[in-house]
């Protein structure tokens, strides 16, 4: 077997792919999660994958899995059904209804390239749509806290070279981001920590998940109760008086044993998720979050990164703020950004059926979203680009099928602690699927030309 | 396309230049000696000065650090906000403005050339990306190196070929164009939640001094022979009585002078000059550090002026921003860096009738005037730590004009407007002088020799303001001279007419200057090993994901290097 390792980031050219049979691209960086390992290898044969090292058991089943239920033609609705045409006649309908429509809202966008994030925003300044990320309806509060109060981060490294103590709040990478814990965290050998010997593990989370099993402190916190826990944990660090003999379900015993390990720490990091920011408070939550970890820095070093899920939602936000000032929920009705979440949010305007158009990019909201922003979303012309048939693409009017970022086509992404990377193209998409990017670029060529630009 | 400006009186320093009245001919984006004149599209310019882009070395406008200041202050956004138009993209923001703004309000000023001089090497593809949507402007970017695990390492063992090497490596790597330090070896203790004050304390796990740091890359950037001299960011800065260690930062090269080439550039002078021992007690020490510069020739600075106004503070300084986090009591954002380095943001309003940004306020200008040679300065407020770049015309006319001083200091605080001497400073910039410190000065400390001037052979990046020098004094019409120079009568880019009128009529795409520099091949595959063997115990991507590809910047231009000498 030939091992090669491709310089800066290059896959195997079609020529050499073709010549052997086997081919080991190394250094790819997984498209799934925020983790955004960089570090498969993706075994190819005969133009096809065939095994990836490295990767976790979701890493695998996206590379060996990513060519079922692929859309592989474009398609526009006539009556009932969905006709297969030319990628031409697909952008042209798709360039059509987004010149037509008065108020188109554009979403998605967690799981794509930023190349395509960018051309989605000028996109929707072009047609004064509103266009959002799905980081409006899973970490929409942190960023909200973080306005409030700023936020004390790092990159996942200085965690692994530094840290002593883990906590996991409201998240189980052990079920979530499988390789977290060895890479970044408790198992990760780092300059200063030899690794799971040296760092304390505290969960905390409403059910004993299966990284509280492997804690070396589980503090069940009752459900929606996080705001009173965290509150509490900082009276207890100011060696405040807790009158309750137990706060959010934990004993005042417990609360102030924990609140002695965190002071005591010499480097500690907390890794919060969903079940923090979507418990009920959700900001108010990471607002108290954020506090206990800024107060921490008067007594040692304490950090804080939030645990995203799809694999460059952080490049979402990311790329919304340097072209619009916002991280989601952006609106370009008047022409100019403007932001007002739980008014410019795609769900609320859909709620509230202002919209006459959508543009849904790798996301399924059909599935996802709640019944009255999906009834608005299906009464107007719809949509859809993605590499997969999604309840939302069996709906649409227009589809558009795209190349998988990450494995057919490349891009940068950013990993949930913002460090930026290159994702690679290890095989050809199927014929005819052209990337996010590209496609984007298309419809936004049609529109121009359609408005006489 | 053919270009013919006549009648401008033009300002061009490095070429001698003072006030003339003259044509100015390009062509192919290129200031050149003839054109036809018949085909040429002509620009009356009576009635209007000329002079090179303006050229700005020391602003934060692109990368995680400056994006991170757009997340964490939607307020911002909120004081100003710009539809699109037939040429423009739309976009928010005063002091952190999204990148299309950034390029636009330059542009609108005159000025073409703008150095991000910040960026954490692991995340610097995030900085190409948002240079890349800068529009118009040349740019560059300047890694941080200044608590850099491999460069530490490196010096530790007294390696400076290997250490050299491996600059030129990174350099490469992030497509950098020049170092950049920020308080050397003081933010890799921070991330023990410390921080190093001086030069000479012993940075834990390294063993070694912010000083062998600075020593060491001031000969690494002599040896590789790089176009601009190490950029420094001093230790203790924003500390009273940090003024010595700026002092010992300069005299600590001393003798690494390049002939007339500057070895090192302090960054922001007025954040690291400050006399007292405490808040209370703060006072300038602006005329000690003017009084060096005036004796070395060494050392070069560029302002970091103060501006009265709202805005955000943003460095690599992590301690810092976590002091002034706790003294101002304003958010706070903290982002550490694997390996390299960190960084801090925090909001904040200087305010005139405070004592301690009154100080400083006038630590900026006193420098500035105290300075005798303005060849060895470059007007900056350190975007947007200072205050916001779209208020250089205020500092520009605070220079130009003892009338503009004295109408801002007259509610100034009392007691720092009896402690400073800036009153009874009385020299003024001539429009000369003002050209060489955003124009010449810095294009020249940048080693960009086809930029800050207008030269047969030199970009045709050229500002006209309406001003018109027989008739109006500066000293005395500040305030139409500062008018004036927030919107430029024309701003050219490479020949291309991209403002008239300070309105942004044309977008072009600028170019991103990066340095190839050439080392020995025997040292690099050393150096390369090295890398090999600890890049991925020291880091959690893999070493081959870390460089990125030229052909990643939209419009990359290389400047390659030679060393004169490989001797150590
Ligand atoms: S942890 Fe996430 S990024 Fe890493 S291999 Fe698994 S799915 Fe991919
Ligand atoms: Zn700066």
């Amino acid at each position: 077997m030939e091992e090669r390792r491709y310089p800066e980031g290059q896959g195997p050219s079609q020529e050499e792919m073709r010549r052997s049979n086997l081919e080991i691209v190394t250094g790819v960086t997984c498209p799934f999660c925020g983790c955004l390992c960089d570090d498969l290898e993706v075994v190819i044969e005969g133009g096809r994958i065939t095994n990836v090292k490295n990767g976790c058991a979701y890493s695998l089943a996206k590379y060996l899995n990513y060519q079922r239920e692929r859309l592989l033609k474009p398609m526009v609705r006539e009556g009932e059904e969905l006709v297969a045409v030319s990628l031409e006649e697909a952008v042209e309908r798709a360039a059509q209804i987004l010149v037509d429509s008065i108020y188109p809202v554009l979403y998605g966008w967690s799981s794509t390239s930023s190349e395509a994030q960018r051309l989605g925003i000028e996109l929707a300044e072009e047609v004064r749509g509103a266009i959002d990320n799905t980081s409006s309806v899973c970490h929409g509060p942190t960023v909200e806290a973080l306005q409030e109060l700023g936020h004390p981060g790092c990159t996942l490294g200085q965690v692994r070279n530094r840290a002593d103590l883990i906590i996991y709040w409201g998240s189980n990478p052990l079920q979530s981001h499988l390789r977290h814990m060895s890479r970044y965290t408790i198992g990760a050998v780092g300059r200063w920590r030899r690794g799971r010997e040296d760092r304390t593990l505290i969960v905390v989370d409403v059910r004993k998940t299966y990284t509280a099993r492997v804690a070396d402190y589980f503090i069940q916190v009752e459900p929606n109760k996080d705001f009173e826990l965290l509150t509490a944990l900082r009276m207890a660090l100011m060696y405040e008086e807790i009158e309750q003999e137990r706060v959010a379900g934990v004993p005042v015993e417990a609360i102030e044993e924990v609140a002695e390990i965190l002071r005591g720490c010499e480097f500690g990091a907390l890794f919060y998720g969903l079940g923090l920011t979507m418990s009920s408070g959700k900001n108010r939550n990471i607002d108290a979050a954020i506090s206990l970890v800024r107060d921490l820095n008067r007594w040692t070093k304490f950090v804080m990164i939030p645990m995203r899920g799809h694999f460059n939602v952080a490049g979402a936000n990311i790329v919304f703020l340097w072209q619009t000032g916002y991280p989601f929920a952006v609106d370009f009705s008047h022409g100019y950004p403007r932001y007002n979440p739980g008014v410019t949010s795609v769900i609320d305007i859909l709620s509230r059926r202002e919209s006459d158009a959508s543009l849904i990019v790798a996301s399924d909201p059909v599935a996802n979203f709640p019944r009255r922003a999906v009834e608005s979303l299906l009464e107007n012309p719809l949509i859809v680009i993605d590499p997969h048939r999604t309840a939302t693409a069996e709906r649409a009017d227009v589809v558009i099928p795209s190349a998988l970022v990450g494995i057919e086509c490349k891009g940068t992404a950013y990993r949930m602690d913002g460090v930026p990377l290159k994702m690679k193209k290890v095989v050809d998409p199927p014929p005819g699927c052209l990337s996010d990017e590209e496609i984007l670029h298309r419809i936004l060529e049609e529109v121009r030309r359609l408005r006489g630009e | 396309m053919e270009l013919l400006i006549r009648n401008a009186v033009v300002y061009d320093p490095i070429n001698g230049i003072d006030g003339e009245r003259m044509d100015i001919l390009v062509r192919d984006g290129k200031i050149v000696d003839s054109i036809n004149e018949m085909q040429a599209k002509v620009i009356d310019a009576s009635g209007m000065i000329a002079m090179p882009g303006g050229v700005d070395i020391h602003s934060h406008i692109a990368g995680p650090k400056v994006n991170k200041g757009r997340e964490l202050r939607p307020e911002d956004h909120l004081r100003y906000a710009e539809r699109g138009g037939r040429v423009r993209r739309s976009g928010v923001g005063y002091s952190i403005p999204t990148t299309f703004m950034t390029g636009y309000w330059y542009a609108r000023m005159g000025y073409t050339t703008v150095m991000e001089p910040a960026t954490a090497p692991l995340e610097t593809r995030h900085t190409h990306e948002e240079l890349n949507d800068t529009p118009i402007l040349d740019k560059a970017c300047f890694p941080l190196v200044g608590s850099n695990w491999f460069i530490m390492e490196y010096l530790r063992r007294g390696d400076l070929e290997k250490c050299a090497t491996y600059v030129a490596w990174l350099l490469r790597a992030v497509k950098g164009y020049a170092m950049k330090l920020v308080a050397p070896g003081s933010v890799e203790t921070w991330g023990w939640g410390r921080g190093l004050m001086g030069i000479d304390e012993v940075i834990p796990h390294f063993e070694i001094t912010p000083r062998d740091i600075i020593r060491g890359l001031c000969r690494a950037n002599n040896l590789l022979n790089l176009p601009s001299p190490i950029h420094i960011h001093c230790n203790a800065l924003g500390a009273p009585g940090n003024f010595r260690v700026t002092l010992e930062t300069m005299r600590c090269v001393e003798d690494l002078s390049r002939g007339d080439r500057p070895s090192i550039h302090i960054v922001h002078i007025q954040f690291n000059a400050y006399a007292g021992s405490d808040w209370a007690s703060l006072s300038s020490g602006a005329t000690r550090l003017a009084r060096y510069v005036n004796r070395h020739s060494h050392v070069t600075a560029d302002l970091g002026q103060v501006i009265f106004t709202d805005t955000t503070t943003m460095t690599a300084d992590g301690p810092w921003q976590y002091r002034l986090h706790n003294l101002s009591g304003n958010k706070w954002i903290n982002h550490d860096v694997e390996a390299e380095t960190g960084g801090g943001i925090v909001p904040y309003h200087y305010r005139r009738r405070n004592y301690v940004n009154a100080i400083q306020w006038t630590i900026g200008l006193e420098f500035a005037l105290q300075v005798k040679d303005p060849w060895k300065i470059c007007l900056t407020t350190d975007h947007p730590n200072g205050g916001p770049f779209i208020e250089y015309p205020r500092v520009m006319a605070w220079l130009l004009s003892r009338r503009a001083r004295l109408a801002s200091m007259r509610r100034l605080n009392k007691t720092a407007r009896r402690r400073s001497i800036l009153e009874s400073l009385e020299r003024e910039y001539s429009l000369y002088e003002l050209a060489i410190v955003t124009r010449a000065s810095p294009a020249r400390i940048l080693g960009l020799r086809e930029k800050g001037h207008l030269g047969i052979g030199a970009d045709a990046d050229i500002s006209l303001y309406r001003i018109d020098p027989s008739e109006v004094d500066p000293s005395r019409d500040f305030r139409a001279v500062r008018r004036s120079l927030r919107r430029a009568a024309y701003t050219i880019k490479e020949g291309e007419i991209v403002v008239k009128e300070g309105e942004v009529v044309g977008v072009t795409e600028g170019r991103t200057f990066w340095v190839e520099a050439e080392v020995p091949e025997g040292v690099s595959k050393e150096v390369l090993s090295d890398l090999k063997e600890r890049f991925e115990d020291y880091y959690t991507i893999r070493l081959e994901n870390y460089p990125i590809e030229e052909g990643y910047l939209r419009r990359p231009s290389v400047r390659r290097t030679r060393p004169e000498a490989w001797v150590v």
